[in-house]
């Protein structure tokens, strides 16, 4: 496999920005880790995982989508939309990689959600594999292997060398681009690592966590379950889980009023908050144990029955550690399963 | 503690004085703890849980709670009397359907700090000696108790209970705490350098609104950033202009009636110290006003909802200080 | 009024003012003939007390590179005592902006009293010159509410 010395990463830092727009993790002073865009001197964060997922990259917060500009009784509509720029991300986790999987399910099926699919063609995802999973890693219970990441292509770092290899036509370019910097290299001791970091994995108390008792034919079974009232009794309402999740997809559309014109931009929804898919009509949802309901439902249940069995979590474990009252995934798949 | 509050829970509920309790409920983890509401012993002898990290402030709860049919036994820590009070005081609370313990507060600890410092793979954390040994997947680790300790309890501003109906333990009094330190360090700086200071902090805020929905002061049915009809309304900090807006406004309108639990910085996922905000207000009306602590009573009526003739004029601001 | 054809800076200010005292103040300002410039766009209100925090940064937010506020004297508000409050509730909103470095000159309060013509031509004279000092907001601007 080709490889490069981890001392000489802000040269390959360095040719990749050469040619294209390039995100690595960095720390930040508060000790969480962010994607930034590179620039000569950041170092590469060791972190698991960064606070927001890097489904921002191709799923921003917040995006505008068209423009109205009104003049007398007449509309103009501009079409804002531009090519966009080519990018890489470095450094994306194996569960944060499965994450695209389940967003382009999501936004390239038809209707092609043109703005996604825009980025999505010009970014480059090169992925980390982990050598320190967390206590809050469960990517095993999705089938993803956290020593071999998927993405366009792959790194592997053995404490000395960065291994690369490419998954697809686009990884391969990625890494002509970058060849002049990389060599071949035994991988006698990166396999070594890999399977240390598996018997890890095996241990990790989230292990035996199983989706056996989920799946798109279980709606009956959990909808009326009456575990939902104690589980979300001390939900706060708030929208953590849904921000921090790689997978969470829904949104948004509004228009501001800037004074001069109209921007429609669509923004991240959650279904935690009390006007999430709210109608003419009203709210569907009216109480917050069926707000909450819903996220999980949605991923364990309504997500795989629209997609061939696939489940809307990848165990990235960032609600884990990041919901206010500590109420999570984990917590509501172990409470609901059938032993 | 654990012990004494999980016999007192047991007996009230026996004796039949309450029908439920409100603790915390252990999680999957060392540091995973939800607030839960109790109803039989069996509930709480297999999962009540009182250590290091049931930080969580119970008293918004009761807003819910208070309402329901029958008494509610909470476990109060002393700043969470302070947040009770002032929702007593606002007429949120039903005094009479809760039976308040009194109980030691903190220090509490922060799991992100343990993380912070590259400790991960979390298994178990004891405190000994005021050393923290925290058994992970990667072997034992060591990291002195203080610097895992949450913001909000580093500058404790009390150890005192201002309500209660009895006690575990003894009362601590009011402390002299350094909790003004880091305003005061901001208002040194030029106005350029605290605008690069908070654009570095708001610009974080991916707006999930945990400050304000675990805020013990914000309890309006319907807050003005969910109504579609305020003009206001947004689900994402759209503009550098709507974190700016949403922080303002999310800390003025607690103005006077924050108690400074702390809880804000605590649950935000991005670490802005939100409690800041809320802070420089608290020292401007302590400093413009008089000293006055949210929720140390029932009867005191707000800074903002007061005024004396010889209040100093708005334009002060002008002239105080580090432009 | 005054039209500035000049091309410097000129800022928009927005300049709350109650009906009873300021915005009357305002008038005597104009039957007497007293010039304050065109950049002060008024906004009368019931009381200078109606003026919650939000009117404030709104106004930052379309645009504004200034805010005044302007009420009847502490004594003579219409209502009693709305300006009392509107005082306290000021001092603390413009301590905020100051303490998140948004330049702190950019918002006054000022009391203007009904027969105070002149008092209020010479405050909007002086608080738009001290504004345009500072030079358009960019602080506290919705950048999409800027007009290319």
């Amino acid at each position: 496999m080709l490889k490069i010395s981890l001392d000489k990463l802000d040269k390959l830092f360095e040719a990749i920005t050469a040619s294209k727009t390039l995100y690595i993790p960095v720390d930040r002073e508060d000790g969480a880790a962010e994607y930034r865009k590179y620039k000569s001197g950041m170092k590469l964060s060791n972190a698991l995982n960064t606070v927001r997922s890097a489904k921002d990259f191709f799923f921003p917060q917040t995006e505008n989508l068209v423009d109205f500009k009104m003049d007398g009784k007449n509309i103009e509509v501009i079409d804002i939309r531009k090519e966009s720029e080519d990018f890489v991300i470095f450094g994306v986790r194996a569960c944060d990689a499965r994450s695209f999987t389940i967003l382009d399910k999501v936004f390239l099926a038809e209707p092609v959600d043109s703005y996604y699919k825009n980025r999505r063609e010009h970014g480059t995802v090169v992925t980390m594999a982990c050598t320190r999973p967390a206590e809050t890693c469960f990517c095993g219970t999705f089938g993803i292997d956290a020593t071999s990441p998927e993405g366009d292509a792959a790194c592997y770092s053995d404490g000395e060398n960065l291994f690369i290899e490419a998954h697809n036509e686009k990884g391969q370019k990625f890494i002509d681009s970058i060849s002049a910097l990389l060599e071949d290299g035994d991988t006698a001791k990166l396999e070594e690592t890999r399977s240390k970091t598996r018997e890890i994995l095996k241990k990790l108390p989230l292990a035996n966590l199983s989706t056996d008792s989920f799946g798109g034919d279980k709606l009956n079974e959990y909808f009326n379950s009456d575990k939902w009232g104690e589980l979300s009794e001390s939900c706060l309402g708030c929208g953590t889980c849904t921000f921090v999740c790689p997978t969470c997809q829904c949104y948004d559309i509004k228009d501001f009023n800037t004074g001069h014109g109209i921007k429609r931009f669509r923004c991240w929804d959650s279904c935690m908050y009390s006007d999430f898919t709210k109608m003419a009509h009203g709210n569907p949802r009216l109480t917050q144990l069926e707000r909450f309901r819903q996220r999980f439902m949605h991923k364990l249940v309504y997500f795989p029955a629209n997609n061939n069995g696939e489940f809307g979590c990848v165990g990235c474990g960032r609600c884990l550690s990041k919901c206010p009252i500590s109420m999570n995934i984990v917590k509501v798949m172990k409470a609901l399963e059938v032993k | 503690m654990q012990e004494a509050m999980i016999n007192k829970a047991k007996q009230l509920l026996s004796e039949g004085v309450v029908n439920r309790v409100i603790g915390w409920k252990r999680g999957e983890f060392a540091y995973d703890i939800t607030p839960a509401v109790f109803e039989n012993a069996e509930e709480i002898e297999k999962s009540f849980v009182y250590d290091d990290f049931t930080a969580a402030n119970v008293s918004k709860y009761l807003v819910k709670e208070s309402k329901k049919d029958g008494k509610i036994l909470a476990f109060l820590k002393p700043c969470d009397t302070y947040s009770f009070n002032q929702l007593i005081k606002e007429h949120r609370i039903i005094r009479e359907n809760v039976y308040i313990v009194g109980i030691p507060g903190g220090p509490k600890l922060d799991a992100e700090k343990i993380k912070a410092k590259g400790i991960t793979g979390i298994l178990g954390v004891k405190n000994e000696n005021y050393t923290l040994k925290i058994d992970t997947i990667y072997g034992e680790e060591t990291m002195p108790f203080y610097e895992a300790v949450l913001d909000k309890c580093a500058s404790c501003k009390s150890k005192k209970h201002v309500i209660y109906d009895e006690l575990i333990g003894e009362d601590g009094d009011t402390l002299d705490s350094n909790r003004f330190d880091m305003v005061e360090k901001l208002e040194n700086m030029t106005a350029q350098e605290r605008y690069d200071f908070w654009r570095s902090q708001l610009s974080k805020c991916i707006r999930c609104n945990a400050c304000r929905n675990v805020c013990p002061a914000c309890t309006c049915e319907k807050c003005v950033f969910d109504n579609p009809d305020s003009g206001i309304e947004n689900k994402a900090p759209s503009d550098s202009f709507e974190e700016n807006m949403f922080h303002i406004i999310r800390a003025f309108h607690v103005a006077g009636r924050c108690t400074d639990c702390g809880e804000c910085s605590r649950v935000c996922p991005q670490n802005i110290p939100l409690h800041l905000l809320n802070r420089k207000f608290i020292k401007d009306i302590n400093t413009f006003y008089g000293e006055f602590q949210a929720g140390e009573d029932i009867t005191s009526l707000a800074p903002l909802n007061e005024f004396k003739q010889n209040d100093c004029e708005a334009n002060i601001i002008h002239e105080r200080g580090v432009e | 009024m005054q039209v500035n054809e000049n091309k410097e800076f000129q800022p928009l200010i927005v300049a709350f003012c109650c009906n009873w005292c300021s915005y009357a103040g305002a008038d005597l300002a104009g039957t007497n003939r007293l010039n304050y410039p065109d950049n002060i766009k008024i906004i009368r209100v019931p009381c200078s007390c109606r003026v919650n925090p939000m009117f404030i940064l709104r106004a930052f937010q379309r645009g504004a590179d200034g805010v005044i506020l302007c009420g009847c004297h502490p004594g003579d508000c219409h209502y009693t005592s709305g300006n009392y409050f509107t005082r306290r509730r000021m001092t603390l909103l413009f301590s905020m902006l100051d303490f998140l470095g948004i330049e702190r000159n950019r918002t006054r309060v000022e009391w203007v009293s009904a027969a105070e013509g002149a008092k209020f031509a010479a405050t909007m004279n002086e608080f738009t010159e001290a504004v345009k000092k500072l030079g358009p907001n960019r602080r506290l601007e919705d950048l999409r509410c800027r007009k290319q």
